[in-house]
């Protein structure tokens, strides 16, 4: 199929296509360079122009206690919430892909109706939710709430993965004996390996990068990363903000990009492996 | 399912698809989205005709009074309209930019087009709150137009750009662009060549080819973008608190300042249940005609 196009009209709309994409490209990752160049900046504000390079906020932004805690915070709610996460989502997705029963469609629809409705209600459902039956806003609330925000994307990932699993695997290892749990370990769960680390690390940037909900959720004194910025660009902009928006860029995009390389790579070790095995 | 083996006998009276093991398995996830999503809104819908004492103190005593300070004060109804100008604004300005790179993405014959399709997913790793405070060092009296134009002499006086609507509005153009390219790149993909090679080999031209078949044909998507795009800027409110002034402020911040500010929840809740009502019915409508399913493969993405 030719992308080339021969006409004239035609061959003006594809060179505004190609414009236009540049554009795209450049407006999504200009501002983000701009803060990583900014975080090497010596100077004392946070703006341009550079005045020298010096990695001096990297040291300031070490030595920030409550930095280093809501970072560590957010780092466990993540855990937690992408390891929750996970297991609930994949037995949502077996349940819906495998069962058949009544009201499955209205379960589908109600699983991924998390994603649908606007976090700052869910927020204050929450919250007065919680206020009216007098319990106070714990970290276990929070992490549940993250769970709920993340539950639709890892069931849609896990869903699609899953249909595309054939059930007459399973059918054969249980028609041979396996028990139900045996043939979800040994049968299921190794196919649905490349959803689950998918689902789970999606789960994990979602809670990681919450901010909306996690204002009206977090319990009195508890920062998360997210909040903890937006604490700090109250005062004013400073560079440590730019030093420490560059850790969490190098963390957040470096961690998943790895992870593929890694994964990529070890099934092209393994198929090479398998091949040299066969002869 | 046909083909269902029919030595597998069932395991202490459950059979192979058991729908009572479905509701197990479901179970976890059902009870997190009724306590934590269905309860919650529920309560709110009371909460709104609480009545409200002091800040943070309010009593059960049935009242209409919140619902009467909403429909009659027109404060409230200026944010609601400003809100939607907002997030039909925004979803537009999404949908007419985000076609021209979902367009390339699927039409390109370079090598590397998984690096182009990387990098519309890459944002989403990023931090929501680093992506739009990154805008400041764009748009700000220190941002690099300001300080390029000045250096140039182009102007003497920094010009105000951060603080402005058209800032909150850019700010979430910028986090919203990635779900409408993929919408329509999925919805692009989802359509048959041959149709287009067919076209072509009638007698039409690219363009015509264009308008003819490709442009209908990845309209599910586009509307699913510019739905998904609108309910996500109109709930908004971290955008216009890092972005905009105070006069920017949309129907999200008014949720917060009223609750986490005034303490007034049974106000706050009337508000969040306007806002999941007037999103709602624009989410219904958009269901109506299109369907759920198009979202769904929107969101898996």
């Amino acid at each position: 199929m030719s992308a080339a196009p021969a006409d004239r009209e035609g061959r003006w709309a594809w060179r505004l296509t190609r414009f236009m994409t540049v554009c795209v490209y450049i407006f999504m990752f200009a501002p983000i360079l701009a803060t990583i160049v900014l975080s090497f900046n010596a100077s004392r504000f946070g703006g341009f122009p550079m005045t020298g390079f010096s990695l001096h906020w990297y040291g300031v932004l070490w030595q920030n206690a409550a930095v280093v805690t809501a970072f560590k915070a957010s780092l466990w709610i993540a855990l937690v919430t992408a390891v929750v996460t996970t297991i609930v989502g994949v037995l949502t997705a077996l349940a819906l892909v495998r069962f058949d029963f009544r009201g499955k469609e209205a379960l589908g629809t109600l699983v991924i109706l998390p994603a649908l409705v606007p976090e700052t209600i869910l927020g204050v459902g929450l919250l007065i939710l919680i206020k009216s039956i007098d319990q106070p806003r714990t970290l276990t609330i929070l992490i549940l709430g993250h769970i709920l925000l993340a539950l639709p994307y890892v069931v849609l990932i896990a869903q699609a993965r899953m249909i595309s699993v054939r059930r007459v695997y399973e059918e054969a290892a249980m028609s041979m004996g396996a028990s139900r749990f045996a043939t979800f370990r040994e049968v299921t769960l190794p196919l649905l390996v490349p959803a689950v680390a998918a689902g789970a690390l999606l789960a994990f940037t979602i809670s990681f990068d919450n901010t909306s909900a996690s204002l009206f959720w977090r319990p009195a004194g508890v920062e998360t990363m997210p909040t903890q910025i937006l604490a700090m660009l109250k005062t004013s902009i400073s560079p440590e903000v730019n030093a420490l928006g560059t850790v969490m860029i190098v963390m957040t995009v470096g961690i998943p990009l790895l992870g593929g390389a890694i994964a990529s790579a070890l099934t092209h070790l393994n198929r090479r492996k398998s091949r040299e095995d066969a002869r | 399912m046909a083909t269902r083996p029919a030595d597998i006998r069932p395991t202490r009276g459950w059979r192979l698809y058991d729908p009572r093991l479905a509701w197990l398995l479901l179970a976890p996830a059902t009870l997190l989205i009724v306590c934590f999503l269905i309860l919650p809104i529920l309560v709110m819908a009371v909460y709104t005709f609480f009545t409200f004492i002091t800040a943070g103190v309010e009593q059960s005593t049935p009242t209409l009074a919140n619902w009467h300070e909403f429909l009659t004060d027109p404060y409230y109804h200026g944010f609601l309209f400003k809100t939607l100008r907002v997030g039909v604004v925004t979803s537009l300005i999404c949908g007419v930019v985000g076609y021209f790179p979902a367009y390339f993405i699927w039409s390109t014959e370079f090598k590397h087009k998984w690096l182009l399709l990387l990098l519309l997913i890459v944002p989403f790793w990023i931090s929501f709150t680093i992506r739009t405070f990154s805008w400041i060092h764009i748009l700000g009296e220190e941002g690099l137009i300001n300080v390029a134009l000045l250096r140039l002499g182009l102007i003497d006086q920094p010009l105000q750009m951060l603080y402005t609507e058209g800032a909150v509005i850019m700010g979430m153009v910028h986090f919203l662009l990635p779900y409408m390219i993929l919408n329509v790149y999925v919805s692009l993909e989802n359509i048959d060549r041959t149709l287009i090679s067919a076209a072509r080999s009638m007698g039409c031209t690219n363009a015509q080819a264009f308008r003819e078949v490709t442009l209908p044909l990845s309209l599910p998507g586009l509307a699913a973008g510019l739905l998904l795009c609108f309910v996500l800027a109109a709930g908004s409110y971290v955008t216009p608190q890092i972005l905009g002034s105070g006069r920017d402020a949309l129907f999200g911040n008014l949720i917060y300042d009223t609750i986490m500010g005034q303490l007034n929840w049974p106000m706050g809740a009337t508000l969040s249940i306007v806002l999941f009502l007037v999103l709602g019915s624009v989410a219904a409508l958009y269901t109506r005609y299109m369907g759920m399913s198009q979202i769904v493969k929107g969101l898996g993405g």
